[in-house]
């Protein structure tokens, strides 16, 4: 009963402290949307409105049909019609078009005869990440054109392709960034914020005046804790409401599953938190080993940035260590495939063997230090 | 009351490795007393005085404080002590009032408890006008003396003040100096270490440590009259063979 009365005046303390110090408010709330919409509007490979010419041989009822549907798709507008080969180098120095699309001589005949026709793409590749995505574009739009003519020719010896972009069908890149940007920041909330405010208390000489009151040690690490735990919740809120609701983003798995991983995400971090706080002096050094220690390898090794598939063995090895990698796979498993549990299992576990490391290795360096 | 021993020491030693930093003390002292516990930086007072408040365990010896065993009762300790650091350790960012309920409220006074010795610190250091001011606008000895105060909150038996005058001027100290005595006659007794020397003077008993032992312990008088020397600056020197660093 006293015990509780104490703890929520702690709690309460903790929160004076956040919402009077403008640094950690903007931290805890400017970051996750200036975050989510940096990602979400401005580094994105998707393209809209790209200029493409079109070189046409045959000029047949199909290559028009073809044509037509690409321009009235929102990622191209056709800017030219050029007539012969070359002219194509002195439209792409222009710069203005970025691809060219070349329909082979009797395109029409081709393909109902020999049921065979080519297209070449030619992408400005000076942009590597859009040249990939264009191409992938006018592949996705010349196979559904593929699709619709086949269901009117009944001939069972037809080869239809069967590539298929599934999950991300129209390759929405803020798709692939939500769990990252969610991951980072849930990360950054709660070990970089509690670290600081725990050897914030060191460094003022009120933790000292904490451990001689008959709190114990464990209270005033968990009173410190609780208020970041609430925020990093309304966190992951938010940040999955920007995605469904701005970004259009669909969470295709269970809200709930997501919740309770987020929430043991939230406490991994929360401990590395605490451990790195045990570590550290003074708020400097725990905000440079949030940073250096914590955001850096996360950023790089978890796969957020950088697929993991491609990086050297030694790093793939190390990226294991990452508690970041098996909650982004977890989001994305959950967000974008929508498994279940069932799929999810062991990077669940690995998680949760994790936080109970953390945990038991702040508690053995707390003690030492109360030594 | 007056006369009990409410902190008994004996051979209290506590090492780091091969280093002693507390070399096997013994004192007591008794309730209502103005205990000056003096010594040269890293002479081990600190170490000493975190034993006796519960949040460093001996390395062996014994201790009794407020009636308490340091090994196995800390947590009693705790309840029984008011501590008060040389950082004047409040929060910054809560207000005079809001500090009170907090540090009121770990120690687990009731909220009418609190808001009653809330009354008295308004009238008795005269709060009225800065009670919802931001106690980092403050000036340091208004600091100082609301964490003494705070540390007075549950009415402990014992206040441990640790170097509680650094940086302070000549008047604040003394008006601190006040609420000490004030505080001693009430019967609770105050375990002080300081640097200054003047202050040694108004102690009624005061211990010196040199490296890691109680080299001296009685009333300053005697302790004058021991060493032959003029003042309390003149004992430490004689004992420390040192300048003190302030």
């Amino acid at each position: 009963m006293g015990n509780m009365k104490r703890f929520i005046g702690f709690i309460k303390k903790e929160f004076y402290h956040i919402f009077r110090d403008k640094r950690s408010l903007f931290i805890l709330f400017g970051m996750p949307i200036a975050q989510i919409m940096l990602f979400g509007f401005a580094i994105t490979n998707e393209i809209n409105n790209v200029d493409i010419a079109i070189l046409d041989h045959s000029k047949d009822a199909t290559t028009q049909e073809i044509i037509h549907k690409i321009a009235s798709s929102k990622y191209f507008s056709i800017r030219q019609l050029i007539k012969n080969e070359s002219e194509i180098e002195a439209v792409f120095k222009k710069g203005k078009v970025k691809a060219i699309l070349i329909f082979e001589k009797d395109f029409s005949k081709n393909l109902t005869k020999e049921s065979n026709a080519t297209i070449q793409i030619i992408t400005d590749a000076t942009d590597p990440n859009t040249a990939n995505t264009i191409s992938n574009y006018t592949n996705s739009i010349l196979q559904k054109y593929q699709q619709e003519i086949n269901k009117n020719v009944k001939s069972p010896y037809q080869i239809v392709p069967e590539t298929r972009m599934v999950y991300n069908p129209e390759l929405k890149s803020v798709f692939m960034f939500v769990p990252g940007v969610m991951t980072i920041i849930l990360m950054l909330v709660s070990a970089m914020m509690t670290s600081i405010s725990i050897t914030r208390e060191k460094e003022l000489g009120t933790m000292e005046i904490l451990l001689v009151s008959p709190l114990k040690p464990f209270q005033v690490i968990i009173g410190k804790v609780v208020p970041y735990i609430f925020l990093s919740i309304i966190n992951a809120v938010v940040i999955v409401l920007l995605s469904i609701f701005i970004f259009k983003m669909p969470v295709q798995g269970s809200l709930f599953l997501l919740g309770i991983e987020s929430v043991l995400f939230i406490i991994t971090s929360l401990s590395l938190g605490i451990l790195i706080s045990t570590a550290s002096a003074t708020q400097q050094t725990a905000m440079m080993i949030s940073l250096m220690g914590l955001m850096l390898p996360t950023i790089l090794l978890s796969g957020f940035i950088f697929p993991i598939s491609s990086m050297p063995l030694p790093l793939q090895v190390i990226s294991n260590t990452i508690p970041a990698k098996w909650f982004i796979i977890i989001l994305k498993g959950i967000m974008l495939k929508g498994v279940g549990l069932l799929f999810i299992w062991k990077e669940t576990l690995i998680l949760v063997a994790m936080t109970l490391f953390f945990i038991v290795l702040s508690i053995k360096k707390y003690k030492i230090r109360l030594e | 009351m007056k006369g009990e021993s409410v902190i008994k020491v004996e051979n209290l030693t506590k090492t780091f490795g091969d280093f002693t930093a507390v070399n096997a003390i013994t004192f007591e002292v008794k309730a209502g007393e103005i205990f000056g516990f003096l010594g040269a930086n890293g002479a081990g007072k600190t170490t000493a005085m975190k034993m006796l408040i519960g949040i460093s365990t001996p390395t062996s010896g014994s201790a009794q404080v407020a009636g308490f065993d340091v090994f196995t009762n800390p947590e009693n300790i705790k309840k029984n002590i008011g501590y008060m650091s040389q950082k004047f350790a409040l929060y910054d960012d809560l207000t005079v009032k809001e500090n009170i309920t907090f540090f009121g409220g770990i120690y687990g006074l009731s909220r009418s408890k609190i808001k009653e010795k809330r009354s008295e610190l308004v009238a008795e250091l005269g709060l009225g006008d800065i009670i919802n001011e931001l106690v980092g606008s403050l000036p340091l000895g208004w600091k100082q003396k609301l964490s003494f105060s705070v540390a007075l909150l549950h009415s402990p038996k014992i206040v441990f003040l640790d170097e509680p005058t650094g940086g302070v001027d000549p008047i604040t100290r003394r008006q601190f100096w006040e609420m000490i005595y004030k505080t001693a006659n009430n019967g609770t007794t105050v375990f002080v270490t300081t640097h200054y020397m003047d202050e040694a003077e108004y102690c009624d008993r005061v211990s010196i440590m040199v490296d890691g032992k109680i080299e001296a312990l009685d009333t300053p008088k005697k302790l004058k009259k021991q060493f032959k020397a003029e003042s309390m600056n003149d004992v430490f020197l004689k004992l420390a063979r040192s300048p003190i660093d302030n």
